[in-house]
């Protein structure tokens, strides 16, 4: 028995060097060389400031972004403290959450009472992170943005437009959506106010 | 829908596709044949044979093979409890975390050596990178090469003559390691990346927002990590939001493949059932009883969640209603599939939170768990939780018809029926004593984050998570509490080793027996009779056991949702 012993510490450590170290350590040399910009993460810059993460979303509440998802990550998008509100589907105080945020949405874009509102704007996301509103969320803010930043309206939605994003390879996927953060990048691009 | 119906549709074709070679791979693996890889990985094995004292050509006894087994299983608890005790003082540790409270790191221990992966922890505030890939990632090899281990000696057994032996311990999971998780995670690993999976050993970076707030994006060896939490079926997420981190899962594509990954080694390992026992018409039996209780369970959860929260929808709120605690990319669809294979399978990886589904669309991974894992289940542990179920409607049968019980050639007495019923029962009752001991002390109730019944899903999903060894959770639970840290580490031990031991004594009792010919009254379980059978069988221990508990909990909720009142 003292050898099973010996031998189960042993093999252990020595697994432990090729799954634990080499193992990933090669997958961090090869990822480098081959997807850098992925395995760094999707980091976009401008005027050369790393501004955030195309896969992480932002708080927006200025008027003049498109917002997105309401988020339980710490005080709201925190990337250090990623999680739902694991709230479940009777939860009063989840209820008056949503309600308080319907009512929110509705006065900010100018909506009539009792009119739909998207899910995805007042739930909030399973990361915390989620970078992405359905196209209805989107749709919904145009005229809000667009007076706020005295563009056309039809200007703001043709660049919503642009950043559609259907399904992947054409199959894979939920509803079209679009990417918060890029969105609003190319929005302060338009408007000529980079980096204010 | 349409939609929603092509992508299941596809993600089973692939499956089933990639499983079928590879399960005949994986025989020739285990049966020690020759395959492409040999050239590369002999000298490797033999190095590591070398440095752990490992004699390749001893077969074992099952008592040997159990202890073994156990042995190993030991010293990787030991590890990487101590590696979590003294991380502040290693290297690896870019955000300089302190080393973790000993409750804690004794739970995350046994979840992750048990190839459950359950997590009171939140990993980017945390585990140091060295532990993540030195700690955790190993164990997401070796625990899920156990389960395969366990059950390549249990096929063993069935087709063995009169053999006191049932294989080498270290040899199958070496061969496991090295042959199969290593290069399919190599490649998962890589496909992440290019999908935008992190992977790097770098600081947490600090950007200032276009609002000019700062924002904390996390770094660290990820995709290596997400591969084999996938493929190995442990669970374990890099960061607190597991598989629905856009950091982990960053598109639908990463998520179609993550959910491929989960499955495609228990399905291949079918296949590797039928191929050793030169059956390959059992192994199809089992896979078909397994795809039907998968969609059951798949139209169960999937047609629950599009009808979504009418309480919800009553506010205004557009369809589809059950947004909360879900991703947009990944959207109804993709979601309530993921919670339906991430429970079929024993894996516990969440692309959305299993707290905020709609009552029934949660109540069905939670029956999964509860029905022992079994339908695909994890690597190695599903199919060998599912010969169990088979030798029990063997039994049953038996007893129908008034004729000793056969399975495979194989006379099935009363020792394999005994030990066959201590694997259902062991982790049932792990999972009703301990949820019924928490809901009525101060200890387990303070934990609860959410009101009235579904209060009591919290605590139940808990302990169906921790001895189904799935890992994922409600997470509302507090579970980084010491009770609930001991509780589910003692539930999870259970519910791993309480199955693996009269299993092991399955395969070495069934290794001496003589096989018997094929008589006309022999009952065949090569028929989709049989399937059907063996389906019912495990429905039917499940309901009998669980209904009581299920009808407190998720049916309740489900009948106040639509009543339209709140808890």
């Amino acid at each position: 028995m003292a050898r099973s012993q010996w031998i189960a510490v042993r093999s252990v450590l020595v697994l432990t060097l090729l799954t634990g170290l080499a193992y990933p350590l090669l997958v961090t040399g090869l990822a480098r060389v081959l997807f850098p910009w992925q395995a760094g993460g999707s980091l976009i810059e401008r005027n050369g400031q790393v501004v955030g993460s195309a896969l992480i979303g932002q708080k927006f509440q200025d008027p003049k972004y498109f917002h997105g998802r309401p988020s339980a990550a710490g005080d709201g998008y925190d990337g250090a403290a990623s999680g739902g509100s694991n709230a479940g589907p009777t939860n009063p105080e989840f209820l008056n959450a949503v309600r308080q945020r319907i009512d929110e949405v509705r006065r900010e874009n100018g909506l009539p009472a009792g009119a739909p509102v998207p899910s995805d704007l007042v739930t909030a996301s399973a990361s915390g992170l989620d970078p992405d509103i359905t196209l209805a969320a989107a749709e919904v803010q145009i005229p809000r943005v667009a007076a706020a930043r005295g563009l056309a309206e039809a200007a703001v939605r043709e660049l919503v437009h642009k950043h559609v994003r259907g399904r992947q390879w054409g199959l894979f996927g939920g509803e079209p959506r679009v990417n918060v953060l890029e969105l609003n990048l190319d929005l302060d691009r338009m408007s000529g106010r980079e980096g204010v | 829908m349409a939609s929603d119906l092509l992508q299941m549709a596809l993600l089973i074709g692939a499956v089933l596709l990639a499983a079928w070679p590879l399960g005949r791979y994986m025989a020739r693996v285990f049966e020690g044949q020759r395959t492409f890889l040999d050239p590369l990985l002999r000298p490797v094995e033999r190095w590591i044979y070398r440095l752990s004292g490992v004699d390749e050509s001893r077969e074992m006894s099952w008592k040997t093979y159990a202890a073994s087994l156990l042995w190993f299983n030991g010293a990787g608890l030991a590890v990487l409890f101590l590696l979590q005790l003294v991380q502040g003082w290693l290297p690896l540790n870019p955000q300089h975390f302190p080393s973790v409270r000993w409750d804690t790191a004794l739970n995350t221990a046994v979840s992750f050596v048990t190839n459950t992966n359950w997590q009171s922890y939140a990993g980017e505030s945390t585990m140091s990178d060295l532990t993540q890939m030195a700690g955790l990632t190993v164990q997401n090899f070796l625990s899920a090469a156990t389960g395969a281990a366990v059950v390549i000696a249990l096929i063993r057994g069935l087709v063995r003559r009169q053999a006191a032996a049932i294989g080498n311990f270290w040899v199958d999971v070496t061969r496991c390691t090295l042959w199969v998780l290593l290069p399919l995670s190599l490649v998962v690993s890589l496909a992440l990346v290019s999908q935008g999976v992190i992977q790097n050993l770098g600081p947490y970076v600090t950007v200032r927002t276009l609002e000019g707030a700062g924002q904390t994006i996390p770094m660290g060896p990820v995709a290596s990590q997400e591969a084999i939490k996938m493929l190995g079926t442990n669970g374990g997420g890099f960061f607190n939001a597991n598989s629905a981190h856009p950091f982990e899962n960053p598109t639908p594509v990463s998520n179609m493949l993550e959910m491929w990954s989960i499955l495609v080694l228990p399905a291949a390992l079918v296949f590797t059932f039928g191929r050793m026992t030169g059956k390959p018409r059992q192994g199809a039996v089992i896979l078909g009883a397994m795809l039907l209780l998968f969609a059951l369970a798949l139209a169960g959860t999937y047609l629950s969640e599009r009808a979504g929260n009418p309480l919800l929808a009553q506010m205004g709120v557009q369809a589809p209603t059950a947004m909360e605690g879900k991703e947009v990319r990944f959207g109804i669809g993709q979601s309530a599939l993921f919670s339906v294979v991430t429970t079929a399978v024993s894996c516990g990886a969440v692309n959305n939170m299993h707290d905020s589904l709609t009552p029934l669309g949660g109540m069905v991974p939670m029956l999964l768990m509860m029905l022992g894992e079994v339908v695909f289940g994890g690597i190695g542990s599903g199919l060998y939780g599912m010969l169990v179920f088979a030798l029990m409607t063997v039994f049953l049968v038996g007893l129908m018809v008034g004729r000793t019980p056969e399975y495979l050639g194989k006379k099935i007495e009363a020792r394999e029926v005994k030990l066959a019923t201590l694997a259902v029962i062991v982790p049932a009752a792990t999972i009703l004593t301990g949820a019924a001991v928490s809901v009525v002390t101060p200890a387990g109730l303070s934990s609860l984050g959410n009101p009235g019944p579904h209060g009591l899903s919290e605590v139940l999903y808990a302990f169906a998570s921790g001895a189904g060894n799935n890992g994922s959770a409600f997470g509302g639970l507090n579970a980084g509490t010491l009770y609930y840290n001991l509780a589910i580490a003692l539930a999870m031990w259970i519910g791993r080793f309480g199955v693996i031991l009269p299993v092991l004594g399955i395969a070495g009792s069934l290794a001496a027996k003589k096989p018997v010919p094929e008589g006309p009254g022999t009952f065949r379980t090569d028929t989709s009779l049989f399937s059907l059978l063996l389906a019912a069988t495990v429905l039917l221990v499940g309901a009998l056991t669980f209904f009581p508990a299920l009808a407190l909990g998720p049916v309740v909720e489900h009948i106040m949702m639509w009543l339209g009142t709140a808890a």
